[in-house]
């Protein structure tokens, strides 16, 4: 079998690559821990301005308590809220809190939130944080209560700037295991032909009855089990380095990652069939990554984009794939309520390969 | 002969742009002989090759290779063929043994033959010592000898080999010229690249190429005896003299020095070249000592060559 002598082949080659087996695990392993700051909600000292308006026993008492918080660290006093933002906008603070004039007679009434807390929606750490501490309970020692005793606890309301759209922590890892998966699934086929064009190896090779589809499946077999690899690895370690939950199904996301894994390795092969050097292969593969980072929904919702943007984005694989995963690990759906992702994806794949098979010539001209 | 030609090829010709690498190059190679391809840098071997093994389409011409076209059936030229590549072109981070395997497999060898072939070929070329030493770290002989293994693991009729012994010390040269006699005497037919004349003059037949024109075709004896010059040799203290008298004759093809000798081209249509040569020299007061010599392949090179820089 021509297609186990290049599967063999192709795997002892990589067993020997130092850099490049330490890239199959490190890589995942560095992105996650990286972004693992991003998952891990459990932030401190937070640096914090305050505008105290109202200047009563109260607000100061309130201030006081979200000092010991742990969260903040009230590094600023400010006298308007409009230094409060400009501090904001140099980053010298990440989150403001604001005590407007009448703070008292709101946490009285509690018609109105009480106080501001002006959050940098830059970073998704500090929007989550912020989040919670909308609950954050404001005591009033003086127990008058004219409005009545039942109505909700005083509370502040929280302003994300910069970043209206507050993802949760949760949502971060499919995307992860989607970007990460692009990132070297491609690039692993596009080089593994480029390199033997490079190398002249490819000359003797295709001087060989080896034909053309033995040749592509050969290659694409190895760096399927290396990225199903990969996907173990990213997966155990979100769950049991950042507890994130997987709702649905684990063998539904195994084959969802298998089917996405394909289609990169295919595209990989396809574009290999464009480049001469492994350097122009990297650089098409980036050429790639870049649209699916963007456009696929990890970044941006993907409702929100222009219509253009939408279109480009359902060749994507990725695109498809975060829907794929996001559905099964997040919300428990089945595989079989995602069809049309799974066949895109199916679809992409056979397209990509024929394509590649096709382009892939015998000749050097 | 031309009948039962292992390679036939009518106008071969292959551009790069506006370089013509191959111009109508004609060939007939002739079963179970080491077909010699002599030229130097750039002068279209490889590419001549690689058309050949229907790795490079020929911009027009047309060549048969073990009787198949090499345009419309390139796969039927391939499955019959060794080709051993300019460029080492095994993998590197493989050794000897897993190379071979690796090899035998894409040839589909049937699995019971594989291990015994693999095996054999490792013992006959010398490198059974060396299974389990990566290729990359070889040395040039012995990666050489690995790609003529590999080479010739499924028993082709028909080798190519392009400049296979660049960057060889003499002695494994030697050996390696033995395998490839031994090769013959099977039946295998070789056509094999080379700038090295005294491998060009173990050929049985030889195409010498200059900038992509064959400019002699023939068993190296019959070049020899064939060249429109007659050889002189001058051996002489005053070189610099010597040489500019002797290339300012128009009868004079090319002067070539070889230490405190010259090698002198004279036109066969002077009937006493050595006098000629001798009446020249003492003419200026040169002195030295001249007479008749035998041409070797060099003076068939230089007189080819010559002919070419003539014409053009
Ligand atoms: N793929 C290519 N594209 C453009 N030009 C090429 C290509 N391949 C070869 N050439 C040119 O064709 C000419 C012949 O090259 P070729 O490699 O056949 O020479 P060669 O006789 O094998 O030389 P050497 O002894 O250096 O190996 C050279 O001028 C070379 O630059
Ligand atoms: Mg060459």
């Amino acid at each position: 079998m021509r297609i186990m002598a290049i599967l063999r082949k192709e795997l002892r080659q990589l067993s020997r690559d130092r850099l490049t087996g330490g890239m199959i695990v490190g890589m995942p392993l560095l992105q996650l821990i990286l972004f693992g700051y991003a998952i891990n909600t459990d932030v401190r000292d937070l640096r914090t301005g305050v505008v105290d308006m109202s200047g009563t026993q109260l607000s100061r008492q309130v201030t006081a308590d979200l000092a010991v918080s742990q969260v903040m660290d009230l590094v600023m006093q400010a006298e308007t809220p409009e230094q409060l933002t400009a501090a904001l906008r140099r980053g010298e603070i990440s989150l403001g809190v604001f005590l407007p004039r009448d703070f008292d007679r709101r946490v009285i009434q509690r018609d109105r939130p009480a106080g501001q807390i002006l959050v940098d929606g830059t970073d998704p750490t500090i929007t989550s944080v912020a989040n919670q501490l909308r609950q954050f309970p404001i005591r009033f020692d003086s127990q008058a209560r004219p409005g009545g005793s039942a109505g909700p606890a005083a509370s502040f309301e929280v302003r994300t700037y910069f970043n209206p759209e507050r993802r949760s922590a949760v949502n971060v890892v499919p995307g992860l295991l989607g970007t990460i998966l692009t990132m070297t699934m491609v690039m692993f086929t596009a080089v593994a032909i480029v390199r033997e064009k490079e190398r002249g190896n490819m000359e003797l090779l295709i001087t060989t009855p080896i034909s053309r589809g033995e040749l592509m499946v050969g290659k694409i077999l190895p760096y399927i089990l290396i990225g199903l690899v990969q996907v173990a690895l990213i997966l155990a370690v979100a769950r049991w380095v950042f507890q994130v939950p997987f709702v649905g199904s684990l063998l539904d996301i195994y084959l969802a990652a298998m089917l996405f894994i394909l289609a990169n390795l295919t595209l990989g092969l396809m574009i290999s069939t464009f480049v001469g050097t492994q350097f122009q292969a990297m650089q098409l593969a980036f050429f790639v990554f870049l649209p699916s980072i963007l456009l696929s929904g990890f970044m941006f919702p993907f409702d929100g984009m222009p219509r253009l943007a939408q279109w480009i984005a359902e060749i994507l694989p990725l695109t498809h794939f975060l829907r794929l995963v996001r559905g099964v690990m997040l919300r428990g759906a089945e595989l079989s309520e995602l069809g049309p992702d799974l066949l895109a994806l199916a679809v992409f794949a056979a397209v990509t390969l024929t394509l590649a098979i096709l382009r892939f010539s015998k000749r050097l001209d | 002969m031309t009948a039962t030609a292992v390679i036939q090829a009518r106008g071969l010709t292959r551009q790069f742009g506006q370089l013509t690498a191959v111009d109508r190059l004609d060939l007939d190679v002739p079963p179970g002989q080491i077909y010699g391809f002599l030229g130097p840098n750039g002068s279209g071997k490889s590419t001549t090759i690689r058309m050949l093994c229907g790795l490079l389409t020929p911009t027009r011409g047309d060549a048969q290779v073990l009787g198949f076209d090499v345009i419309r059936e390139p796969e039927q030229v391939k499955r019959r063929i060794g080709y051993m590549t300019q460029r080492f072109s095994l993998y590197g981070d493989l050794n000897p043994v897993e190379n071979l395997q690796f090899m035998a497999e894409v040839q589909a060898l049937p699995g019971s033959e594989r291990r015994r072939r693999v095996d054999q070929l490792l013992e006959r070329f010398h490198l059974a010592d060396l299974r389990t030493q990566r290729a990359g770290t070889m040395s040039g002989g012995q990666r050489q000898r690995l790609a003529l293994a590999a080479a010739t693991l499924h028993q082709p009729s028909l080798l190519f080999l392009d400049e296979p012994t660049s960057a060889v010390d003499p002695k494994s040269r030697r050996d390696f010229w033995e395998f490839l006699f031994q090769l013959t005497e099977t039946g295998t037919t070789i056509l094999v690249s080379t700038h090295y004349m005294d491998e060009a003059e173990r050929c049985h037949r030889l195409a010498i190429i200059e900038r992509g024109v064959k400019v002699a075709d023939g068993p190296p004896a019959d070049l020899a005896a064939g060249i429109p010059y007659a050889v002189v040799e001058v051996m002489t203290g005053q070189g610099a003299d010597a040489r500019s008298l002797l290339q300012s004759r128009r009868e004079i093809a090319s002067v070539t020095q070889l230490g405190l000798r010259f090698r002198v081209l004279v036109d066969r249509s002077v009937t006493q070249p050595v006098e000629l040569v001798r009446q020249v020299l003492a003419g200026e007061g040169v002195s030295g000592e001249v007479s008749l010599s035998a041409a070797s392949l060099e003076d068939v090179f230089v007189a080819v060559t010559q002919k070419e820089q003539a014409g053009s």
